[in-house]
């Protein structure tokens, strides 16, 4: 278990590195040069000069990457020119990062507490109305662009109906006072509670929205598996012992459904970001999502190196994680 | 009184847009307690869907399950699912065909067995792990101590089997029913799982449904046998007598086609021609006329009915084997 964990950290490594050769080929592809792409078009020449002299742009390519390493191991990215100008790039991200983390863990707890005791209700009971109501609303659930789902919520529940708030993740005016970022943990932590009330019912739609189609797959998933485990021998073998409907549930149809499940949590996760990007244009978070689109449009490099570094990071970890609670629940892969 | 009364079953699944298929037809046999009876024929004839009928494992959608099963005189095909639900593994046990798809994969093999005890006994997981321990010691598993934490796949088939059998037994109850236990494993593992059978049922005066294709197994251990043909019993009888005497064509031709060392080298095997597909219902005569080199007019004609032929035995044929003139018997 250990040296896997090991070679699976392992994998880590590579995988950024190979991310920080394609950013920094990126960087000098662009027209200009990484010193326009970093300062921007409206630089001084003495800038321009002094970034030439810290990029080691006169040195031949090896020595330009290994200080651009150095650079990013340091936490020195440059400088953002679009999102936030003249606010170091790794502390966009940093400001930005819980705003999107909080909102993703939300929407990813919301798929999961939905998705799998439906999944498994909707196998149990197939045919029923239950059955036909959440297939049904997961195929909707999939087929929905976010951004219109997330338009229709806000339109709906924010606009019209008044009953959640519009945009952003506090109300104008109230008194919070900010620790870690995350605004829910940080009104628990100051004992705060109407601070951290009212930055979850911020977070409420946006959650749902960025929610639907993760909940939709891994209904969907946990249907099939039920289903398929369900009639598998040992369960029938579990029957014949006769054991009570809730050992069988939990300790024989569950465990062995939830493996293809917890791959597919991973899947999702990765792409809880893209999602992210759309939702929080919607819902004026301001997120990594936002950061993304925006140093996209104001071509802002340096902001734009660090999410992607970032995410791939988070990409990798999660699968990790996933592979690891996947060998936690199955044997076969830990006694190989 | 029979521990086991099988009376008129008949099991059929009904599928959306598919004929209704009779699996079990009016299936009739007892088992007395302490007894090991054999239920004999080819696949598909519907050896498992009458053990799975006795069970109560069957499929509930799209099932007709009829007549009776009676266990010490209380019906389980009447049991609410509770009550059948704590009969099983108590009173009725069963071990299935294929060890390795019968073992969950991700349960340690101890608490498979444990899990039974801890049911029906109401002992702690600890205690019911270390009784756990005992059966797996047993059922003959070297090292059980190591066992009880491993897995299905880090055992051999016939420890896998043996395994099962721990946990159909490990309440003492006083019914197994073992489906082609060994036809999933080697030849020499066939045997000790056979063995250890034997001996277990033996040893705690449980009573044995043993359901098989080959009569080599019959022969060896089965005190009885009933002989199932497309969904009935074609012939019953004390297994000497069976084998000295076969009745029914069906039953001497398995006889037939099984290979003996005793037999000279010219002597070929006959196999049974033809096989269950071309069974023709039995509401149009004898199921096994269009396979049966006994035939007679009359057989494609009237079914057959169930004989008592003295000694306990019991026959369903127009024109049983070693018999001078055909019975008549007055058509349905
Ligand atoms: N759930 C089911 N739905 C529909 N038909 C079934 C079902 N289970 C069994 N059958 C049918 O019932 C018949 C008897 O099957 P069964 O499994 O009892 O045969 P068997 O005697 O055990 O054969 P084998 O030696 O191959 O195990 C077969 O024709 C089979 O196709
Ligand atoms: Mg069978």
């Amino acid at each position: 278990m250990l040296r896997y964990t090991v070679r699976r950290l392992g994998q880590l490594v590579i995988v950024v590195a190979v991310l920080s050769i394609l950013l920094f080929a990126w960087l000098r592809s662009l027209p200009g040069g990484p010193v326009s792409a970093l300062l921007g078009n409206r630089a001084t020449p003495e800038s321009r000069a002094a970034l030439i002299q810290q990029l080691g742009l006169d040195q031949p390519l090896y020595v330009q990457y290994w200080k651009f390493l150095q650079r990013a191991v340091s936490g020195n990215f440059g400088v953002s020119t679009g999102v936030q100008p003249g606010t170091p790039a790794l502390e966009v991200f940093l400001q930005r990062m819980p705003a999107t983390l909080e909102l993703s863990a939300l929407a990813l707890l919301l798929a999961v507490a939905a998705g799998i005791p439906l999944g498994y209700f909707a196998a149990r009971r197939r045919g029923s109305w239950l059955d036909n109501v959440s297939i049904t609303w997961s195929l909707v659930g999939v087929a929905v662009p976010v951004f219109f789902l997330a338009f229709l919520l806000k339109y709906v529940f924010a606009l019209e109906l008044g009953a959640l708030p519009v945009s952003g993740r506090h109300e104008a005016g109230i008194n919070a006072t900010e620790v870690t970022g995350f605004y829910i943990l940080d009104g628990l932590l100051t004992r705060e509670w109407d601070a951290a009330w009212d930055a979850f019912l911020h977070l409420i739609l946006p959650a749902i929205a960025l929610s639907t189609i993760p909940f939709s797959v891994i209904f969907r998933i946990t249907r099939a598996a039920v289903l398929d485990v369900t009639e598998e021998d040992y369960v029938r073998t579990a029957h014949s012992k006769g054991l009570t409907e809730r050992v069988i549930r939990a300790r024989h149809i569950l465990r062995n459904a939830l493996l293809p499940v917890v791959t597919i949590i991973g899947l999702q996760t990765g792409a809880l970001l893209s999602g992210a990007v759309l939702t929080e244009q919607v819902f004026n978070l301001p997120g990594l999502g936002q950061a993304l689109s925006l140093g996209f449009q104001r071509q802002d490099f340096a902001v734009l190196q660090v999410v992607i570094i970032a995410s791939a990071m988070v990409y990798v970890l999660v699968n990790l994680i996933v592979d690891l609670a996947y060998a936690a629940i199955d044997p076969r892969l830990r006694t190989r | 009184m029979a521990l086991l009364e099988v009376r008129d079953l008949s099991v059929s699944f009904a599928r959306k847009g598919e004929p209704t298929v009779t699996a079990v037809d009016g299936i009739s046999f007892d088992v007395q307690p302490g007894r090991t009876v054999g239920l004999v024929g080819e696949s598909g004839c519907g050896k498992s869907v009458t053990s799975l009928a006795i069970m109560g494992l069957l499929p509930r959608r799209g099932t007709e399950v009829s007549g009776s099963v009676l266990f010490e005189g209380t019906d389980l095909l009447g049991l609410s699912q509770r009550d059948i639900e704590q009969r099983r593994g108590r009173d009725l046990g069963m071990v299935f065909q294929d060890p390795l798809s019968s073992l969950n994969p991700v349960v340690p093999i101890g608490l498979q067995v444990a899990e039974v005890i801890e049911r029906h006994r109401g002992v702690p997981r600890r205690a019911a792990m270390s009784q756990a321990r005992e059966l797996l010691d047993r059922v003959g598993i070297p090292d059980p101590d190591r066992r009880l934490k491993e897995y299905s796949h880090q055992l051999s088939g016939g420890m896998r089997q043996r395994a099962l059998i721990a946990m159909a037994l490990a309440c003492r109850p006083r019914l197994l029913i073992a489906d082609e236990p060994t036809t999933a494993l080697d030849v020499t593992i066939q045997a000790q799982i056979l063995d250890l059978l034997t001996t277990l049922v033996a040893d705690t005066g449980t009573a044995l449904i043993m359901i098989t294709h080959d009569l080599g197994v019959v022969a060896g251990m089965c005190d009885e046998v009933n002989v199932l043909y497309a969904g009935r019993v074609v012939e019953r009888a004390e297994r000497h007598e069976l084998f000295a005497a076969p009745r029914h064509p069906y039953t001497a031709g398995l006889m037939a086609s099984v290979p003996r060392l005793d037999s000279s080298g010219e002597q070929r095997l006959s196999p049974i021609s033809g096989s269950v597909a071309d069974n023709i219902p039995w509401e149009q005569g004898c199921a096994f006329c269009p396979r049966c080199s006994n035939a007679l007019q009359l057989c494609g004609q009237a079914t057959p009915e169930v004989e008592h032929t003295g000694d306990g035995r019991l026959l369903r044929c127009h024109n049983p084997v070693g018999e001078a003139t055909p019975i008549s018997v007055e058509g349905p």
